[in-house]
C-alpha cells in the first residue's frame, strides 16, 4: 500500500482552514496546463513517448529548489485502491488515476507532490502544474504555480503558438492554460432557493461550476467548484481578478441568505442542523452521501455559530477521510459496503468526540 | 469579408444551409447570424462537453473536411471531432482555420494575450529527441496508413542515422 506519510503535509495541508473565508470556501486550486514540444499529446502518444516525457520532466525538476522535499509517485505502477486514495485526497484527477473503465491508467502517468503543490505528468496534457491552498487564496495559489512554471519552462521546451498561446489537448484550455477554481459551500443559497439564479449568472459571465471532484462530478453536500470557463483572449491577471470579484460577490450572497434563513425560519433551521449533528455524533452506520449531507448542515451550524466547540478543520478532515478508499487505508483491509458504513460511522463519532472532548 | 445578407457588417461566422438537395455557404455578421439562431457571443460558451462537441461539429461543416490530417501525429480532424481532443501541438496548425473559428466560438476570442513564452535554446533538446520523435511519427504514419508520409519520414531517419 502507498505510503502517504512521505508527503511533507500528508497532502492535506489545504484542509487546515487557515485561509480567508474558510468557513465558506474550503480551498482554492490554480492549475496551468502545459505540453512539451516534440511529442504527441498524452492521449495520442505511444508508451515510449510518455515515458520519455516523464524522464525529461524528472530531470528538469531535479534542480528546481521549490521541488526539493517532495515525492514522485508513478501512478501507473500503483494499485487501483491507491490511485483512488490519491484521487479522494484531491491530489490527482480522475483521468490521471485511470478510474474510468474506458480510460485505464496510462503508462508514464505520474504525480509529483510537495507542500500544497503538485505536478501531474501525462494527464490529458503532459504537465498539469497545480497549487491547492486552504480557503479563498487565489493570488497566493497562482504565484506558486507561476514561479514553478517559469522554472520548468526554462528547462523543457513548452508547445507555444504565437497566436493561440500555450497549446493543450483540449481547445477549452488553450491560451493561458489557466484554470482557477474555488471549492465553496453554499447551503444558504440552496435552502433559500437562490442557487439556480446564482449559477445561471455564473455562466453568463464566463465562469462555470462543477461538483466536489471537478469535471463531470455531481454536486453533493452543497459543495460547488466555481472556475473560469474561458482561458484564451484574456490575461492571467484578468481571469483571476474576474473570478475573485465574482466569488466575493457569491460569498456575500451566501452570507445574506444565511441571515435571511435565521431571521425567517430560525427554529426550523436550528432544529434541522442540530438533528444532523446528532446523527453524525451517534449514528452506527453511515453512507458517504449521508455524511456529506449531514456535514453540510453541521458546517452551516458552525458558520452560524450555533455550534461553537467544533473546528472547521475537523469538518474538512471528515469530508476527505470518510471516503471509501480512506476507510480501507485506515482499516488496512478491503471492506464490503456495509462494513464501510460501520467503519465510517465509527470514524465520524471518534473525530467529533475528540474535537468536543465528550463521549462517543 | 462582408456579411452576405446585410452587405454591411464584417462576417464573423460561416453557416452551411441545406436547401432541398443543394448546399449553400453563407458568411454572416453577428446580427444576421443571431437572426438565424446562430450564437456568436462569449455568453454562448456552455460548460458541458456535448455543447462543446456540437460547436466543433458545426465549425467543421463550415470550414474543413473530416479528412484533413496532421503530418506530425497522423490524427485527422475526424478524430478530433470524435474525441474532442487534439493529437499534438502541430494539429493546431494542420487545422488552423477550423481551430481559429472554433476558439472564437468557445472563448469569444482566438488571440492569446496572456504570458508570452520563449523556449530554452535548442541545447536543451538532445539529438536523441529528434530521432525518437521521427521514429514515433513513422510508427503512427504506418498505423494510420499514411504511406507517402511514412516513406518521407523513413528517408529523414536514414539521413540522420
Amino acid at each position: 500500500m502507498i505510503d502517504l506519510s512521505l508527503l511533507p503535509d500528508g497532502g492535506v495541508g489545504w484542509l487546515d482552514a487557515s485561509g480567508e473565508n474558510s468557513d465558506i470556501v474550503i480551498s482554492t486550486r490554480v492549475r496551468l496546463a502545459r505540453n512539451l514540444e516534440g511529442y504527441a499529446f498524452s492521449g495520442r502518444a505511444r508508451d515510449g513517448e510518455r515515458l520519455r516525457v516523464l524522464a525529461q520532466v524528472r530531470e528538469a525538476m531535479s534542480d528546481i529548489r521549490q521541488l526539493d522535499e517532495g515525492v514522485l509517485f508513478r501512478v501507473d505502477e500503483l494499485l487501483p485502491e491507491d490511485r483512488l486514495l490519491l484521487h479522494e485526497r484531491h491530489l490527482v484527477s480522475r483521468e490521471l488515476a485511470g478510474l474510468d473503465m474506458q480510460r485505464p491508467v496510462r503508462s508514464g502517468a505520474a504525480v509529483y507532490l510537495t507542500r500544497g503543490t503538485s505536478i501531474m505528468v501525462n494527464e490529458e496534457d503532459h504537465l498539469r502544474l497545480q497549487s491547492l491552498q486552504s480557503g479563498f487564496q487565489v493570488a497566493d495559489a497562482f504565484s506558486i504555480v507561476e514561479a514553478l512554471d517559469a522554472d520548468l519552462g526554462e528547462r523543457v521546451p513548452y508547445a507555444f503558438h504565437e497566436e493561440f498561446g500555450f497549446l493543450t489537448a483540449c481547445p477549452t484550455n488553450v491560451g493561458t492554460g489557466l484554470r482557477a477554481s474555488v471549492l465553496i459551500h453554499l447551503p444558504g443559497l440552496v435552502l433559500t432557493k437562490e442557487i439556480a439564479k446564482v449559477l445561471a449568472g455564473l455562466q453568463q459571465v464566463g465562469l462555470t461550476y462543477r461538483g466536489l471532484y471537478g469535471e463531470g462530478s455531481e454536486v453533493v453536500g452543497n459543495f460547488f467548484q466555481i472556475s473560469n470557463q474561458t482561458t484564451l483572449g484574456r490575461s492571467e491577471g484578468e481571469l483571476l481578478d474576474y473570478l475573485v470579484r465574482v466569488v466575493t460577490h457569491v460569498i456575500e450572497r451566501e452570507e445574506e441568505a444565511r441571515k435571511v434563513l435565521l431571521r425567517d425560519a430560525g427554529y426550523i433551521i436550528e432544529d434541522k442542523l442540530w438533528r444532523a449533528y446528532g446523527t453524525l455524533r451517534y449514528a452506527r452506520s453511515l453512507s458517504f452521501d449521508e455524511v456529506m449531507s449531514y456535514l453540510s448542515s453541521v458546517r452551516l451550524a458552525v458558520g452560524l455559530k450555533l455550534i461553537t466547540d467544533l473546528s472547521v478543520y475537523t469538518l474538512n478532515k471528515l469530508l476527505i477521510f470518510s471516503q471509501s478508499a480512506h476507510l480501507v487505508y485506515a482499516e488496512g483491509r478491503q471492506l464490503t459496503e456495509s462494513e464501510a458504513n460501520l467503519a465510517r460511522a465509527r470514524f465520524v463519532r471518534g473525530m467529533l468526540a475528540n474535537d468536543t472532548g465528550s463521549t462517543q | 469579408m462582408v456579411c452576405d445578407v446585410c452587405k454591411e457588417a464584417d462576417a464573423v461566422v460561416q453557416l452551411t444551409e441545406i436547401e432541398g438537395t443543394g448546399v449553400r455557404l453563407l458568411h454572416l455578421c453577428e446580427k444576421c447570424a443571431a437572426e438565424r439562431g446562430v450564437e456568436t457571443t462569449l455568453a454562448a460558451a456552455k460548460p458541458d462537453v456535448s455543447n462543446f462537441l456540437q460547436s466543433v461539429h458545426q465549425q467543421m461543416q463550415a470550414t474543413q473536411g473530416d479528412a484533413a490530417r496532421c503530418t506530425f501525429c497522423s490524427s485527422t480532424f475526424r478524430d478530433f471531432r470524435t474525441t474532442g481532443r487534439l493529437g499534438c501541438a502541430h494539429c493546431y496548425e494542420a487545422f488552423e482555420k477550423s481551430m481559429r473559428d472554433l476558439l472564437r466560438r468557445v472563448h469569444g476570442n482566438s488571440r492569446h494575450i496572456g504570458r508570452r513564452y520563449e523556449p530554452p535554446s535548442s541545447g536543451a533538446m538532445p539529438d536523441a529527441g529528434t530521432l525518437n520523435e521521427l521514429r514515433d511519427r513513422l510508427a503512427r504514419a504506418i498505423q494510420s496508413e499514411q504511406f507517402e508520409l511514412a516513406a518521407d519520414l523513413r528517408d529523414r531517419l536514414r539521413g540522420l542515422e
